[in-house]
């Protein structure tokens, strides 16, 4: 019953979803599932916020490596949650003066904005921004010139990153115009252009194929490996 | 001395890049800017629109990407402010809500007070269901949308009557910084009705490569990260001026920050260059003596 229900509510949604996309009268099918589907993703979020919870309270408990980290992530989670959740400092709203909740939970002088400009804001910006180091330094230990195929992908790096700022315009601009598109932008957006894309095309050709040959062992009930283990 | 760079430390090389990065923004170099094919393209197809004509603005970021897709953003939402259009803001990104919310105090309410809320410009607000949303308000609307992000009822919006889905946009416009994102706009609203939504989007640099293979047909236009943004930047600065919240030309102002932003990439790209050049000379130089003894 635990599996066959799930099973049966995705394979049902499954082929509504296809006859719905081939047969116009049974549009309106699809709609209707699709809106459950966002219904269900709504829920998601609920859960999402249980598991990260109930995970992060384990590691806690059982006072493994990083623990503290987890106490950090719960104690965050919490916050912003109750502080959304109770509009705690919340202004009401302009039109209901006398309604302490009335006024939305991200209001410009709330808490909520105000850890979020201060705290999410900065704090995930750093993270992306870390990116920029780690890469230099893996550039310069890892990127070697090996075999002709790492000496093309190396070329191909250095014409992206000059073509993609002043410097390849600076650096090749003086090439003479009969061979204009080695100048590093044009040849930059030519190798985007013509090489990424065909190589690009092939990999969604390969993906979309593989997609659908797992979408029908799902549909058909072959593959069952996203209704978990039954374990627990 | 070279056992000194085969061992470098890496702190050495995260100082260099800090120093790559921090000077240009402290100096506030600038660079020139020539606006590529695709960045032309996506100020076509808003300049194509009239008075009137009505953009959706799906803001799928996060801080994260704020500041690679940040000024992309801002000069979108300029744009369509300069042409008077409608604007629907949307995320399927939970925090894209905060990004549509940031466009709108610092560019509409800041520099285009005229615009009214609910007559020039609507923030729908945010949306769970990644595709699943796109692929419902592509034929309903009011099924997911039934207030805005206030919380006010959409009937009682006047810009929202006789949109009763996507369709009726002229144009969708989708900045992006992965999934949900463009590829998904592309692959459930324009793919199902090519004939009825036209999009153009902005999006970070990894994601580029992934979407080039839907330009032009689906994609007519596309700005690709920091780079594209500076170049689209121009395009609206050349032909609607420069200029602050009382109408005075502004050159530091928030509608140059992608050229702005220009600087430290173009120095720290020249730094992953040499980087990259000096490590293939420390392993050939090693390989060689090897090969001596």
């Amino acid at each position: 019953m635990k599996r066959n229900v799930p099973l049966l509510v995705a394979i049902i949604a499954g082929f509504v979803m296809i006859v719905a996309y081939f047969i116009p009268y049974s549009e309106s099918w699809g709609e209707i599932v699709l809106v459950w589907f966002d219904i269900i993703a709504s829920i998601a979020f609920i859960l999402g916020g249980g598991n990260l919870l109930k995970i992060q309270l384990k590691k806690i408990s059982e006072r493994g490596p990083g623990w503290g980290y987890a106490v950090i992530t719960a104690a965050s989670f919490l916050i912003m949650l109750t502080i959304g959740l109770l509009k705690v400092g919340v202004p009401p709203h302009e039109s209901y003066m006398h309604m302490p909740w009335s006024g939305s939970y991200n209001a410009p002088g709330s808490p909520f904005l105000w850890l979020y400009e201060y705290a999410f804001k900065p704090l995930q910006a750093t993270i992306f921004a870390m990116l920029a180091f780690y890469v230099a330094s893996a550039a310069f230990r890892a990127f070697r010139a090996k075999n002709v195929e790492a000496f093309l992908l190396l070329g191909t790096a250095f014409i992206i990153l000059l073509g993609r700022t002043a410097a390849g315009p600076y650096l090749t601009n003086w090439f003479p115009d009969s061979v204009a598109g080695l100048r590093a932008q044009p040849l930059s957006e030519y190798l985007m252009q013509v090489f990424n894309t065909a190589g690009s095309r092939a990999i969604m050709i390969g993906i979309a194929l593989g997609t659908a040959s797992v979408s029908l062992k799902i549909l058909l009930g072959i593959d069952r490996s996203y209704l978990g283990s039954g374990d627990e | 001395m070279l056992e000194f760079f085969k061992t470098l430390d890496r702190r050495w090389i995260f100082l260099l890049m800090g120093l790559a990065v921090a000077i240009p923004i402290l100096t506030e170099a600038k660079f020139p800017e020539t606006p590529g094919d695709l960045s032309q393209a996506v100020f076509n197809e808003i300049e194509k629109l009239n008075e009137g004509d009505k953009v959706l603005l799906a803001f799928d970021f996060d801080p994260g990407s704020e500041g690679e897709l940040g000024p992309m953003a801002t000069a979108f939402v300029r744009h369509c402010c300069e042409k008077k259009l409608k604007m629907y803001f949307m995320a399927l990104w939970p925090v894209g809500e905060q990004m549509i919310q940031q466009s709108i105090d610092n560019i509409v309410k800041a520099d285009f007070s005229k615009l009214v809320y609910g007559e020039d410009y609507v923030n729908l607000g945010f949306k769970a269901g990644n595709e699943g949303v796109i692929k419902v308000i592509i034929t309903d609307l009011a099924v997911l949308y039934t207030t805005d992000s206030y919380g006010k009822a959409i009937n009682s919006i006047p810009m929202m009557d006789g949109i009763d889905n996507i369709r009726k946009m002229d144009l969708v416009i989708n900045v992006s910084a992965g999934y949900p994102g463009t590829k998904e706009w592309v692959q459930y609203a324009v793919t199902r009705y090519p004939q009825d939504i036209r999009l153009v989007g902005g999006c970070t640099g990894v994601q580029a490569p992934l979407l080039y293979p839907y330009i032009p047909e689906q994609l007519p236009g596309l700005l690709a990260a920091i780079k594209g943004a500076a170049e689209y930047e121009k395009l609206v600065l050349d032909k609607y001026g420069h200029r602050d919240a009382d109408g005075k030309l502004d050159e530091k102002g928030k509608y140059l920050e992608g050229q702005r932003r220009m600087g430290p990439q173009l120095v720290a790209h020249v730094l992953m260059v040499l980087l990259i050049v000096a490590g293939n000379i420390i392993y050939f130089t090693e390989k060689r003596r090897e090969g001596q003894r």
